[in-house]
């Protein structure tokens, strides 16, 4: 019996290093299934190194994340490829500088998502040819998959334009669709909410519990963002320099002093107080 | 990466409109000393050989007036009409013209099939023409078959030419040698030639860009030098002679019993074969054509487009990106194949001098100038391409000077070729072309 609140992904000891960088230096963390696990730090704390690591762009140099199934499966993200992650493993992802496709209409940016289906409905490629009635039903179901999700993000009535048309935040709410489209385990949404303003923030929280709550979909997240972060989050990791500095509960993160002075800094004489903190 | 801007009238254009006379004075008077820096030694210096055998310089400067007369009118006339900037089509047609072209471009694909099927009918008696039209029709087949790995998947091939010849010589080989029938070796010249697809496929699919095409290049020159130099297998520069020429489907083009004419109760002529040459070629360009367009609409084919606008995006979603390219490069390479065996049957005769890389570029130039992806600018830029080589022929030395001066009016009017914006494969309510500005070149 799976319940929410199980263990769904286990990053144990991550580190990458570029060269002599160390971009993530021994990372530990746990995210709960049905929850939204933000991941926070000021800029080049390592955090897309992070979601490049669980989602195959980049190997580890050393560590082990682990993806649990809610059937019990569970599989060593680090030794998959990065495409196998997302058709196997079920991890699906949006970029933090969008990667839409443009030139494909909406639509077909998420059918296009939903390409494996498809291509086992398709008889790969020769059943469709020849155009087989079972594939005519599975392209009818993609679009009716590709449909709901198109009204959910409120871009049913742009579903024929070019995605490349869209207006920005529309792209960024397509692309977190498009990521939906492949029935994910895991969503990891890389800075959802940079260059929304705060009615699209708001839209973008109330589709984050939509998806957390009517899909069960657990969500791994970037953001900046605080008004995102501390309002729908669930449990927050603190990121500094590729170091975990604090893990756990919105509330909890607000007041941890580690985390004010790496977000706002400090006043020079209390470096050395707080770097006796931070480092154990 | 992205090109989401779509071009918009600038500032400069508005601003020369205040004093249109004396901004194209100046434009045309720096074009015009641009054309003398150019032409000076160009037309206006000729090198001639003396009464004593030497060379002595002659002077031309007569027709360095005239080109340089030619460039400042010219360059006044555009300054005048269009301001500065590049000339885009919206300004060089009427607004109002536009929709009323839009439509008439749906009627432009049956209009040349039609033309296609009854061009041996109104054209039985001039041989000419029908070599001709099976010529387009081969090219056009050839730039169907590229746009494949081009247009749609995005892959920069520059040796496409290497599959025609693989197909070429398949045919040629295994007729001579095992008296294999055209219609068996059809296929296996497509198979072996998607083989080789795959092939090339595997060591270029971390490349990109420039790189592929330099990869996809050399590839092309090493089958070609494979073929030259396997004596023992390819006859060398000699080529292949005395490849059997197709049938009726058993039926001999041949005069007296047994033939094509005997069977039908027809007098034998030799134009029956070449009627039946063109309309084979359209057959099997026909045949290129819906296998494309039915990919298109299939999940491998929109995942050769996914793959064309953003690679990563397709792995983030579960593509398997080195499957996708590597179909794409074998479905590409079994038309060209196949294209290759059609163009052995014809001949009678091949040799490595048939596959040089002016063909590979011929074929990337008509599927570019088509507007990469689209399958009537690939017909229409084939046409205009060979046709134009044939209308020229009469101006002899200036024939190419005439076409390349085409090529670059083209380029300036239609940068992204002559069909440049894309059908969408799936619609809800609407099917809205995308306009090309969206539309990625793709650089593999």
């Amino acid at each position: 019996m799976v319940r929410s609140g199980d263990l769904i992904l286990n990053v144990e000891r991550l580190t990458m290093r570029f060269g002599g960088l160390v971009a993530v230096d021994d990372l530990s963390f746990r995210a709960r299934r049905g929850e939204i696990t933000a991941l926070i730090g000021p800029n080049g704390a390592g955090k897309t190194t992070v979601f490049n690591c669980i989602t195959g762009f980049y190997k580890p140099s050393a560590g082990l994340i682990e993806l649990v199934h809610p059937d019990g499966r569970s599989f060593l993200l680090e030794r998959l490829l990065d495409f196998r992650i997302a058709q196997v493993a079920k991890v699906a992802r949006t970029f933090q500088n969008i990667r839409l496709f443009p030139a494909m209409t909406a639509l077909e940016n998420l059918v296009v998502a939903q390409h494996n289906v498809l291509m086992a409905a398709s008889g790969f490629t020769l059943a469709g040819l020849f155009g087989l009635r079972s594939y005519a039903e599975a392209e009818r179901a993609a679009i009716d998959k590709a449909r709901y999700w198109l009204d959910r993000t409120g871009l049913l009535r742009r579903a024929d334009d070019a995605a490349g048309g869209l207006a920005y935040g529309e792209q960024r709410r397509l692309e977190i669709a498009r990521a939906m489209c492949t029935d994910p385990v895991l969503l990891c949404l890389d800075e959802p909410a940079a260059g929304l303003n705060a009615r699209e923030s708001a839209e973008l929280n109330e589709l984050l519990r939509f998806i957390q709550h009517q899909h069960g979909t657990s969500i791994l997240l970037i953001e900046h963002d605080m008004s995102v972060v501390m309002e729908i989050s669930d449990h927050i990791v603190v990121l500094d320099y590729g170091v975990k500095i604090a893990d756990g509960p919105p509330a909890a993160i607000r007041n941890d002093p580690k985390v004010i002075a790496a977000y706002l800094g400090v006043e020079d004489e209390e470096v050395e107080e707080v770097e006796a903190e931070v480092k154990p | 990466m992205r090109r989401g801007k779509t071009p918009v009238p600038n500032a400069a254009a508005s601003r020369t409109r205040t004093l249109p006379l004396a901004a194209a004075l100046r434009e045309a008077t720096l074009a015009a000393l641009v054309a003398f820096g150019l032409f000076f030694f160009l037309i206006g210096l000729h090198t001639d050989q003396g009464p004593t055998g030497a060379l002595m310089v002659t002077t031309r400067f007569d027709s360095l007036a005239l080109m340089v007369g030619v460039v400042f009118v010219g360059a006044f006339i555009r300054a005048l009409l269009f301001g500065r900037g590049p000339i885009g089509l919206g300004r060089a047609l009427p607004i109002w013209l536009a929709p009323a072209v839009a439509k008439a471009g749906r009627y432009v694909g049956p209009a040349l099939l039609g033309f296609a099927l009854l061009v041996p009918v109104l054209f039985y008696h001039n041989r000419y023409v029908l070599d001709l039209g099976i010529l387009v029709l081969t090219y056009v087949m050839l730039g169907w078959g590229l746009n494949i790995v081009v247009g749609l998947a995005g892959l920069l091939d520059l040796g496409y030419v290497a599959f025609y010849a693989v197909g070429a010589y398949s045919y040629a080989l295994l007729s001579t040698h095992f008296g294999l029938s055209f219609w068996i070796c059809l296929p296996l010249a497509g198979i072996l030639a998607a083989f080789w697809g795959v092939l090339l496929g595997f060591p270029v699919l971390r490349l990109r860009g420039d790189y592929l095409a330099i990869v996809t290049l050399a590839f092309g020159e090493i089958i070609r030098l494979v073929l030259l130099n396997w004596q023992d297998l390819t006859g060398g520069p000699n080529g292949i002679t005395s490849i059997p020429r197709p049938s009726f489907f058993g039926l001999p083009f041949v005069d007296g019993e047994g033939g094509f004419a005997a069977a039908f109760g027809l007098e034998f002529s030799p134009t029956h074969r070449v009627v039946f040459l063109f309309y084979l070629i359209l057959a099997l360009a026909l045949i290129t054509n819906w296998v494309t367009i039915r990919m298109r609409r299939l999940p491998i084919g929109r995942a050769w487009e996914a793959m064309r606008e953003d690679e990563i995006a397709c792995r983030s979603l579960g593509i398997n990106t080195t499957n996708t390219k590597l179909t794409a490069f074998a479905m590409g390479a079994m038309f060209g194949g196949i294209a290759g065996s059609f163009f052995a049957t014809r001949q009678g005769f091949i040799s490595p001098e048939s596959f040089v890389f002016g063909e590979s570029a011929l074929i990337l130039a008509i599927v570019v100038l088509g507007g990469m992806g689209s399958q009537i600018g690939v017909a229409v830029a084939a046409l205009v391409m060979l046709g134009g080589f044939e209308l020229f022929r009469e101006l002899d030395q200036y024939r190419m000077l005439v076409f390349g001066g085409a090529m670059v009016a083209i380029m300036i009017w239609r940068p992204r070729g002559l069909v440049a914006s894309r059908e969408p494969s799936l619609y809800l309510a609407e099917r809205r072309a995308v306009p090309q500005a969206l539309v990625e070149q793709g650089r593999g």
